[in-house]
């Protein structure tokens, strides 16, 4: 059951800016109290380095560090804590992915395949990678249903049926793909992309961007059956600068690492050096300490709901948004969301000849937050046909009266644009 | 206080200059990629003086108004004149207070004029 008001009360920012309408939670979303605590406790009364000190701090450190690795490895269902890597967000743990499995792959004929509708942190290093190793770079694209263009065309059964011959052959050495958009708003069925990506080639390498649909939705790592999977601490209520590289152990084994120094290594002698096991050998240096105790704190507030109320109650109020909006703006507004499924709680939109930025300077001007660009999905806008859009997205601590107080914000903006709804 | 003041909206959807020119030989382009606003300016040149400048591109209103404001400003003027007009002069004669993120937007037919004058065709 989610009960906004009662929600509200664990974030003490809407303590500290009045009347704050946040609808941008797929950017960042807001930290509740006990996160906050975490992160100022940890600061105030054991701030020492872990794995090195052997004085009560340090040893507390150590032990408040490797527990959270143990609760998000419950978390994702991961069949092992050492599976578990922190980054300082999902952009560092794909970018350590593509900078491992580039000395892996080496100079082969092979390919490389994503989607169009990718972050830029899922597809330029994906996109680069292809570039320095001469691989074919391959980029699914989109049904103008917004769905992605991997089924059968026959139009007779209900249940689609997925077919990747067009993508992935056996020269394909990745598929990095997320569970969700982060503009669109719908999900993708990674796990049987996965399944029939594996069909035609066992050995492909694939990896799963969870940002956008790890906030309301259970990940089971051995269920997608992905070799790798991402997320952002900051989007499941946790701190920024913290994220979660998941790797299957035989494929991390392999895997040179991304950085080195200090915490990484076994021996360092004047000629060579060699790495400490997973998950240490991808974590060099002192690592965000606070934050990785701090996103433990974030799991354990969202494991108070069941994700399942979570997601019904974001795509509840994309639906509630939606129809809301269509009635109001008829074709004054452009909503790229389809709407079933609007799964994700992130809806885009345009509204009629006038700017996204000028949208949400307005809105901002009300303490309205929304996102205006193309949202690092530069490919995906492109598809589209337009430079930029709206983009607002639900969670927790959001309620109809958030949507209800946007719709008016937005018919003003109509207004001061001199346009008639 | 709002941003889209009464000059600001005028000059957006009315924007002065707002036209490619027959005669010119002096051009330049310019795009925000932060939100894909792209303005392109055509100028003419004779001696030392900008007797005719145009700009055609789409963008939000503070860069289309802010591109319909400078162009009028420097219509007629001295490659000189025009050189010595800084970022904060072109903020200024917008007549509102702007955020840094908002600042790029009313600069970018600054960069795209500086550009201009620098190249001819």
């Amino acid at each position: 059951m989610i009960d906004v008001k009662t929600i509200k009360k664990d974030f003490p920012i809407f303590k500290r800016q009045d009347k704050l309408t946040f609808l941008d939670s797929a950017s960042t979303s807001l930290k509740p109290h006990n996160v906050i605590e975490t992160l100022s406790s940890y600061n105030d009364s054991y701030s020492a380095n872990v794995h090195r000190g052997l004085y009560p701090i340090a040893e507390r450190a150590t032990k408040s560090f490797e527990s959270s690795r143990v609760k998000i490895a419950e978390f994702i269902s991961s069949p092992s804590v050492e599976e578990v890597v922190f980054t300082k967000g999902a952009t560092e743990g794909l970018n350590l992915i593509a900078s491992s499995l580039e000395k892996l792959i080496g100079q082969v004929d092979g390919e490389v395949v994503t989607t169009i509708s990718e972050h830029h942190a899922n597809f330029i290093p994906w996109q680069q990678l292809s570039k320095k190793l001469n691989l074919k770079f391959k980029v699914i694209a989109l049904r103008p249903d917004s769905q992605l263009d991997i089924y059968e065309e026959s139009s007779k059964t209900v249940e689609k049926k997925i077919n990747l011959s067009r993508y992935i052959n056996s020269k394909t050495k990745i598929l990095a793909l997320s569970t969700a958009s982060n503009v669109i708003g719908n999900t993708y069925p990674v796990k049987e992309i996965i399944q029939a990506a594996k069909k035609i080639n066992p050995l492909i390498i694939t990896i799963v961007d969870a940002c956008q649909s790890i906030t309301h939705e259970k990940i089971d790592v051995g269920e997608l059956d992905c070799d790798f999977l991402v997320f952002s601490g900051h989007k499941i209520l946790g701190p920024t600068g913290v994220g979660v590289l998941w790797g299957k152990k035989s494929t991390l084994d392999m895997m040179p690492p991304y950085q080195v120094g200090g915490g990484m290594i076994k021996n360092v002698s004047i000629t060579d050096t060699t790495w400490a096991d997973v998950p240490y050998k991808f974590e060099a240096g002192t690592p965000p300490i606070a934050e990785v105790i701090g996103l433990s704190a974030a799991i354990e507030y969202l494991n108070r709901f069941s994700l399942e109320d979570v997601r019904v109650h974001i795509s509840s109020l994309s639906e509630y948004f939606v129809n809301a909006a269509n009635k109001s703006f008829g074709d004054n507004i452009q909503i790229f969301t389809p709407q079933k499924p609007t799964s994700t709680g992130i809806v885009s939109f345009n509204l009629n000849s006038i700017h996204s930025h000028d949208v949400a300077q307005i809105l901002g001007e009300n303490n309205i937050c929304i996102r205006a660009g193309h949202h690092c999905t530069m490919p995906l806008h492109t598809f589209w046909g337009v430079s930029s859009t709206c983009r607002i997205s639900f969670y927790i601590y959001n309620s109809q009266e958030d949507v209800d107080i946007l719709l008016a914000a937005l018919k003003k903006v109509f207004l001061i644009f001199n346009k008639s709804i | 206080m709002s941003i889209y003041s009464e000059i600001i909206l005028d000059h957006y959807q009315a924007p002065r200059r707002f036209t490619t020119l027959k005669k010119f030989n002096f051009s330049s382009s310019v795009a925000n990629s932060l939100c894909g606003d792209a303005l392109t300016f055509q100028g003419r040149i004779i001696g030392q003086k900008l007797v005719d400048v145009g700009f055609q591109g789409h963008g939000c209103a503070i860069s289309i108004a802010s591109a319909s404001i400078l162009l009028e400003k420097i219509c007629g003027l001295d490659i000189s004149e025009i050189k010595k007009i800084s970022s904060e002069e072109v903020v200024k004669d917008l007549g509102i207070n702007l955020s840094p993120n908002r600042l790029k937007c009313a600069l970018l037919s600054w960069e795209g004029v500086l550009k201009l004058i620098d190249n001819k065709l």
